[in-house]
């Protein structure tokens, strides 16, 4: 029955977005031309790989606010070590940037699992934390294209099969995470630790730790996300990324991810993502400013959580509904 | 995120008596840590001990701490308000633009307050009759709230307030004492009254130490929690109020990140984040502990990117440093 719930919440949100298209098509027939389409996907890839690791933490009951920090923060290192060290070769950098990320996500989840710090309190502090950094190494400067290697700015927008290598990695980030979910124990005992806690305890698992986990996951994404952002656009500075991790939560609570830890999938998560991202991208075709996205991702939510919350009490009586049938 | 496990506590065999107890209160660690920034900041700086220097300090923390007040409440009783900086930029923007059509003072104070009000009761219903967490409902409004500032400014400002409106932000009631000060100390009386002597503030207690018991001994949870969300938004409509009056204009990103600073300072102030305690006195000491540290380090030309590290360690630091504590302390007992 869960599974039916679940599968109808991707199979709205696969409706939502095939109509969506479907509306702009009839204007502009143009956005949905696969090369356009491949654009678009370009543009969410990053959202997409941020919503994989937010997933997970959500799911713990945990949420991590300082993702879009973290990722400003590994681009600028990943940046700096470019300019420094033109030499250093690409997977080198990118080995680097998510053991950094980990290890910021890492500080989120001590916090969290050894203090019991509630991850509300601890990622918003981080968030200012890991921002101020940026400005300290930086010295508040920008880091410009002209100063990064061509090797560095065109590893992500390098085409493979149609699409580029952030595409790729967004869809490999997808295939892990679907699989880490499904068929491995960590999975299962983040889906454990969300639906019930104490039960999860008493099976033997580690609440704090796997919640800890999370936390280097998303971090570990994040400082993934870091260097594809900073040399796909470009430039690095203290504010990029600014405000994205409200799209990042949005994009899990529109794919059904609940806020209340234990229900959601990747699939979900995927789908949040992509979703925003066509919203996003169909703006400036349909004439609508820019300027609507914040507003839009933030009644996103609000609508998202909302019909979250309904669809999760009529699973709670249709449940005590059969229970009572079977006597 | 409320599964803590209590640990075992030291039953003592003798009752404290109050003046123990005060002494060693967070409030007055808190006050002695004041008295000790203020020494530091004096001796560091020539220009600290200046009083006109000092009234500009406090705007540091005034607006900050109004909405705070009502924030600690809503801390207090378990819920907490993450979109109050965007509800400064949503009244903000509404002032702004009922100023472009010749609007009065009066009138642009009624705009400011309603607004607040109005987004308050947005968040309240979401929390209480929908039932809904308020971390994200906030965390939707905050974006909602200014995303609607961005829709109506994009990368505009409004300027052209009204003269006499400048008195909220700029000011005196006498000699160096501004006008926001004054408003934040009958604010830190009406609201310590009204959480320390009231059945209302007792009943913000009793929900957030435990809402089903608050619910069973006949109080109206949800319609106190509404009420807190009601006043963090009309707190945060003053505080727009205040702001714009002292910046003379309305851009989108005003008082953005300003919700990490007012929740710092509730918790600095000795409110427990997951509710049930919490003073309205260690609140008004944070006020000030907040409001010299930043003037200090401004003094000093450390730039407010850097200050924001500091806040940002203050509010991990004060929970951690008494959880990291009492560790170690039920460690050697253990021992």
């Amino acid at each position: 029955m869960l599974r039916r719930l679940l599968l109808l919440r991707e199979t709205i949100l696969i409706g939502a977005i095939l109509l969506l298209l479907a509306l702009i098509a009839t204007r502009f027939p143009g956005f949905i031309a696969p090369r356009n389409l491949a654009g678009v996907f370009n543009d969410t890839a990053p959202l997409i790989i941020l919503a994989l690791g937010q997933m997970v933490v959500i799911l713990t009951r945990c949420i991590d606010l300082s993702v879009a920090a973290n990722l400003a923060l590994c681009g600028m290192v990943a940046a700096m070590l470019n300019v420094a060290m033109p030499g250093l070769p690409i997977p080198v950098i990118i080995a680097l940037v998510i053991a950094l990320g980990a290890v910021l996500g890492a500080i989120n989840g001590l916090l969290v699992w050894k203090l019991a710090i509630p991850p509300i309190v601890v990622t918003l502090g981080t968030m200012t934390i890991f921002r101020g950094i940026i400005f300290l190494i930086s010295d508040g400067k920008w880091v410009n294209a002209h100063e990064m290697g061509a090797a560095f700015t065109g590893f992500p927008r390098a085409e493979v099969l149609g699409l580029s290598v952030l595409s790729w990695i967004a869809l490999l980030a997808v295939a892990v995470f679907a699989i880490m979910m499904s068929r491995t124990p960590l999975g299962r005992s983040i889906f454990a630790v969300g639906g019930n806690p104490h039960a999860a305890v008493y099976t033997g698992i580690n609440v704090g730790r796997v919640q800890f986990l999370a936390f280097v996951l998303s971090g570990a994404l994040a400082g993934l996300t870091g260097y594809l952002w900073v040399a796909r656009y470009a430039v690095a500075y203290v504010d990029i990324a600014g405000g994205f991790e409200l799209e990042v939560v949005a994009a899990c609570v529109i794919g059904g991810i609940s806020i209340a830890g234990g229900v959601g999938s990747v699939g979900g998560a995927v789908l949040g993502a992509v979703f925003l991202g066509v919203v996003k991208n169909a703006l400036p075709v349909i004439n609508v400013s820019p300027f609507w996205q914040l507003a839009i991702s933030g009644s996103a939510i609000l609508i998202a959580v909302a019909f979250n919350a309904r669809a999760g009490r009529t699973k709670g009586r249709i449940i005590l509904k059969s229970a009572e049938a079977t006597p | 995120m409320r599964d803590t496990v209590q640990p075992n506590r030291h039953v003592p065999d003798r009752l404290t008596s109050r003046a123990q107890r005060m002494l060693r209160s967070w409030e007055a660690l808190l006050l002695a840590v004041a008295v000790a920034i203020f020494m530091l900041n004096s001796f560091a700086s020539p220009y600290f001990l200046n009083a006109w220097n000092l009234s500009d300090a406090t705007f540091n923390f005034t607006e900050k701490a109004m909405i705070a007040f009502a924030m600690a409440l809503l801390i207090i009783s378990g819920e907490i308000d993450l979109s109050v900086a965007s509800i400064i930029a949503l009244a903000s923007t509404a002032m702004g633009l009922a100023a472009q059509y010749g609007a009065g003072t009066g009138e642009l104070v009624g705009i400011g307050l309603v607004v607040g009000l109005l987004c308050g009761a947005f968040n309240g219903v979401f929390v209480t009759i929908l039932g809904l967490p308020s971390i994200v409902v906030t965390i939707g409004t905050m974006s909602l709230f200014r995303g609607i500032s961005y829709i109506i400014l994009g990368d505009e400002a409004f300027r052209g307030y009204p003269a006499d409106f400048a008195w909220f932000g700029q000011g005196y009631v006498y000699w160096v004492f501004t006008v926001e000060l004054a408003i934040f100390a009958i604010l830190a009386v009406v609201y310590g009254v009204l959480l320390h002597k009231t059945n209302f503030g007792r009943a913000v207690y009793a929900i957030g130490n435990n809402p089903t018991g608050a619910l069973f001994s006949g109080i109206r949870v949800q319609r106190v929690k509404f009420i807190l969300f009601l006043l963090t938004g009309l707190m945060s409509g003053l505080a727009a109020i205040c702001l714009t009056s002292r910046l003379g204009s309305t851009r989108p990103s005003i008082a953005q990140g300003m919700e990490l600073e007012v929740v710092t300072m509730v918790v600095l102030g000795g409110v427990n984040i997951l509710g049930g305690s919490g003073s309205i006195p260690g609140v008004v000491i944070a006020a000030f502990v907040m409001g010299l540290v930043t003037f200090g380090l401004g003094l000093l030309n450390v730039p407010g990117i850097v200050m924001s590290i500091f806040i940002g360690l203050l509010l991990i630091g004060v929970i951690a440093l008494p959880r990291l504590w009492a560790m170690l302390r039920q460690g050697r007992r253990a021992s």
